[in-house]
């Protein structure tokens, strides 16, 4: 059910004269059809009497920049003095809106708003002085922090309208005026991540470093293989260790499947959304891990023992060869048209299974006393997990208060919230306060992980060197036609539409591992296989790739037929704007490929952002790859909120995306192979190249920078190494293409 | 059997086995939760720290070893926070998710003491063992150069 939304502004008096506003956006009923009136006003500002403003950041902060950037965009309006304003972060509180972190969506979904709570209060501040000097308001203006009337010289801070401003009704939303851009003060300049001193001095700013009185440490030792569960444990023997309280077998959840006939002593039927397992709970963090040591389980492994890696590069070898389960997309004579090619390229890329790797590891504290439940945890998605907690725990949303720590690094990993799920269960069994701290092996063992993938493609050039037929065939997991977390693929996948014949295919092996979102979610994968076959196709018609490209993008669009799901939302003008950008600055038209150097090219849109990218690598006698530097452009619309945080999120996108090339989670006998970052690597200091970006300022809204700059480095990279050597990287990790980093 | 430990230039004593990880001994019994746990295997450096000013993985250092030692850790590099290091992280705006930013921070202050004015290739070598998740390398680079350059300056 959609509901109809508003917006108001609510604004109330703080005690020692000063005033809090805060704007809501909520259903004007809720699901059941009541009016909502229980709503009482939470400030996203406050301002005291002695002039401290202080800005609440409502979404979690996982590195991205939001706890800096949604205060900047309230600030800006409100004419604030940006050295002076204190920013923190915002409990879980249903009246801040939504409080997710995931999908780029931060900017384009906050750039209204909060400059709407920023021009409210602004607007509050100048009818007050204005009445307080019985002049009018359109004469008084505002300069960072006061009120000015130039026209008798008289000025008045924030601070000391405060308390009369908060006896004032706030202004009607369609009577705010907000700034012209080009008078940004705040926005659109670099400012400092606001937590950058307690980050340099060690301050206990992480959800890892919670400390409540009187909590208990906790580990869970989950199964080997996903979905399996415990027979036995020698629980006396674990009771017995240096400082442990508690030894818990977690059966599967009542939700989860048949009801548990586990017999063994001391099994508490886990929560939905937990895995089973044995926790132990002990005195330090410490004493509970090392207790894992001697423990002994007997597990059941259940059906994901008999998937492996092996078998799924098999499987899929089968079902590339088979006809397609299901049609994404087809128009025009693929089959014909490759028939009648003067050139015909085939060939099949394949990726990995990756691990998010979150340098923070999954982590929450949850207490639980007299059936309210308080929480502090490291969630991207913090109002889902609370719902998870109520279902799971039978309790009130009411009687669940959530805090939001900063986090070590989200990636897409802490969309689920099943860390917070096992930590508020550990909290009631016990009956108190419980940190529950994943190990890296736990949580490179337990992931949601990025869903691997292959692709057959095959594509004809006509005599002039025109792409005129792709068949694609992608080999994914799941069930018919219902695929696993991230393993899908739109019908508008570039270059569907941009060429004459063309068929998208899928089917599907399935898979009992659980998998997800990693940052920009399916694009990470195939933005790399399409773009570099794209490539192939370019270098088989003996073109430039670049004018490859920008012929496709010129290309008018086959429309989808009707009912086949929403059009492209592609701007074929913007990703041509920041190819030619990235052209421009890496002198893609005077590059030599000599051997063992070369330049790559290739863009992406995502996420409504679009990037191009250019790589320049030199790859040696034993194919180790040097990344010499990166050149990139971007297009996020007509304005940069925080050009150092912007730039920040593009170089990191960069760097992760050749993380990804590195990496894979393999499966023997169900079981994930890699433990820890010796076999996942993240990429190093010596193997990061400079990275040179540019924007590209266009009229459009402006839109997030968390993902969309990370897929094209890949294929730039795959693409450069090709023009150093003459070979292509088909198969992700490097390794399994014969390459590695130097 | 307590041990002595002498941390950020005091000494305490801490009740735990010898063999128990300094890391832990820094996190959950000193409460310094400036080091970080990031793979308990001495692969990421978040959990660094000075033993005797050497840059060295506290979660690969068991306590035992470090009794009769300096232990200095990131709450401990300065009396104000204002090491030029740390003013260097501030201006440059190193951190992102900042996780792993305090073991960076340490083991670059280890490199400066050893080689004030580092090359790239000094600096790629000193800090290959520091891994950053979100990416911040050349941002770490150039806040090393720029410490070093205000050092200079002082």
């Amino acid at each position: 059910m959609r509901l109809n939304r508003r917006s108001f502004l609510q604004m109330s008096a703080l005690a020692g004269g000063g005033l809090a506003l805060g704007l809501y956006e909520f259903p004007v009923a809720d699901a059941q059809g009541q009016a909502r009136a229980d709503l009482t006003p939470q400030a996203f500002i406050k301002i005291a009497g002695d002039g401290t403003i202080t800005i609440q950041a409502r979404t979690p902060e996982i590195g991205q920049g939001v706890k800096t950037m949604l205060p900047m965009m309230i600030a800006e309006e409100m004419d604030a003095d940006w050295s002076k304003v204190r920013v923190e972060q915002a409990d879980l509180d249903d009246r801040f809106g939504g409080q997710s972190a995931g999908g780029s969506t931060s900017t384009q979904g906050n750039y209204l708003p909060m400059r709407r709570v920023g021009a409210a209060c602004r607007q509050m501040l100048i009818a007050t002085a204005a009445k307080r000097w019985g002049v009018l308001e359109a004469d008084c203006t505002t300069t960072p922090g006061q009120v000015v009337h130039a026209i008798s010289g008289r000025s008045v801070g924030y601070g000391e309208l405060a308390a009369e401003a908060a006896t004032c009704a706030p202004p009607a939303m369609a009577s705010l005026k907000l700034k012209d851009p080009k008078d940004f003060r705040i926005l659109g300049k670099p400012q400092l991540n606001v937590d950058n001193h307690a980050i340099v001095t060690g301050k206990p700013l992480f959800g890892i470093d919670v400390k409540v009185p009187g909590m208990l440490h906790a580990v869970i030792q989950r199964s080997p293989v996903y979905g399996g569960k415990v027979k036995s444990a020698n629980l006396d023997e674990i009771k017995k260790l240096p400082g442990v309280r508690n030894v818990l077998i977690i059966a599967p959840s009542k939700n989860a499947g048949p009801a548990d006939t586990t017999t063994e002593p001391g099994t508490v039927i886990a929560a939905a959304g937990m895995e089973p397992g044995v926790a132990i709970v002990a005195d330090t963090w410490w004493q509970a891990q090392l207790a894992r040591r001697s423990l002994k389980v007997d597990w059941d492994s259940g059906a994901g023992a008999d998937q492996s890696s092996d078998k799924f590069d098999k499987k899929a070898a089968e079902l590339m060869l088979a006809p397609p389960e299901n049609t994404l997309r087809s128009y025009g004579d693929v089959d014909g048209a490759l028939k009648g090619a003067a050139k015909v390229v085939d060939a099949t890329y394949a990726y990995p299974f990756i691990a998010h790797a979150t340098l923070e590891p999954m982590d929450t504290t949850a207490s639980y006393k007299d059936g309210k439940m308080e929480i502090w945890t490291t969630s991207q998605s913090p109002g889902g997990g609370r719902g998870q907690v109520a279902r799971a725990l039978d309790l009130q949303a009411s009687e669940i208060t959530v805090h939001l720590c900063r986090i070590g690094g989200g990636f897409g990993r802490r969309l689920q919230n099943d860390y917070m799920v096992e930590a508020a269960w550990l909290a009631k069994q016990v009956g108190g306060a419980v940190k529950l701290v994943w190990s890296r092996e736990d949580d490179m063992g337990h992931d949601a992980y990025r869903v691997g993938g292959y692709h057959a493609f095959k594509g004809g050039l006509d005599a002039q060197g025109k792409l005129v037929a792709w068949r694609q065939h992608f080999i994914t997991y799941g069930e018919g036609q219902r695929y696993v977390s991230g393993g899908d693929l739109g019908a508008t996948e570039f270059p569907s539409g941009r060429v004459p014949n063309y068929s998208l295919f899928a089917s599907a092996q399935p898979l009992i591992l659980r998998t997800g979102a990693l940052r920009a979610p399916g694009h990470n994968a195939y933005a790399w296989a399409i773009k570099a076959f794209v490539d192939e196709m370019a270098t088989a018609a003996g073109r430039d790739p670049l004018e490859f490209h920008m012929e496709l993008l010129n290309a008018t669009p086959v429309p989808l037929a009707a009912g086949g799901g929403r059009g492209d939302s592609m701007n074929a003008e913007r990703l041509k704007g920041v190819l030619q950008l990235v052209a421009e600055k890496s002198g893609w038209a005077n590059r030599k490929a000599t051997p063992g150097r070369g330049m790559g090219l290739a863009c992406h849109y995502c996420h409504a952002g679009y990037f191009a990218e250019v790589a320049e690598v030199t790859v040696d006698a034993r194919n180790r790859i040097k990344v010499n530097k990166i050149w990139a452009a971007g297009d996020v619309g007509n304005q940069i909120m925080n050009p150092s945080g912007a730039e920040a999120q593009v170089q990191g996108s960069i760097i992760d995306g050749m993380s990804q090339m590195a990496q894979e989670i393999t499966l023997m006998d169900g079981r994930p192979m890699q433990t820890n970052y010796h076999q996942h690597p993240l990429l190093r200091m010596r193997q990061a190249p400079p990275i040179e970006l540019f924007w590209r300022m266009t009229e459009f809204p402006p839109t997030g920078l968390g993902e969309p700059a990370l897929p094209p480095v890949l294929p730039a990279i795959a693409n450069a190494v090709f023009a150093a050597t003459g070979k292509r990287i088909r198969t992700l990790p490097l390794a399994r293409s014969g390459f590695g980093w130097a | 059997m307590p041990l002595k430990l002498k941390v950020n230039n005091a000494v305490t004593t801490v009740d735990v086995p010898p063999d128990t990880p300094l890391l832990w001994v820094l996190r959950d019994v000193l409460d310094l939760k400036g080091s970080k746990y990031g793979c308990g295997i001495g692969q990421c450096g978040a959990c660094m720290v000075h033993v005797d000013g050497v840059p060295t993985r506290s979660c690969a250092t068991q306590a035992g070893e470090v009794v009769g030692k300096a232990v200095t850790t990131i709450e401990g590099l300065s009396p104000d926070g204002r090491h030029p290091v740390q003013v260097a992280w501030e201006q440059v705006d190193v951190a992102q998710c900042g996780y792993c930013q305090a073991g960076q921070i340490m083991t670059a202050v280890a490199l400066l003491h050893e080689t004030p004015h580092p090359t790239d290739s000094d600096i790629d070598a000193a800090m290959s063992g520091n891994l950053c998740r979100c990416g911040t390398y050349q941002r770490i680079r150039q806040a090393i150069h720029q410490a070093a350059a205000a050092s200079q300056k002082a």
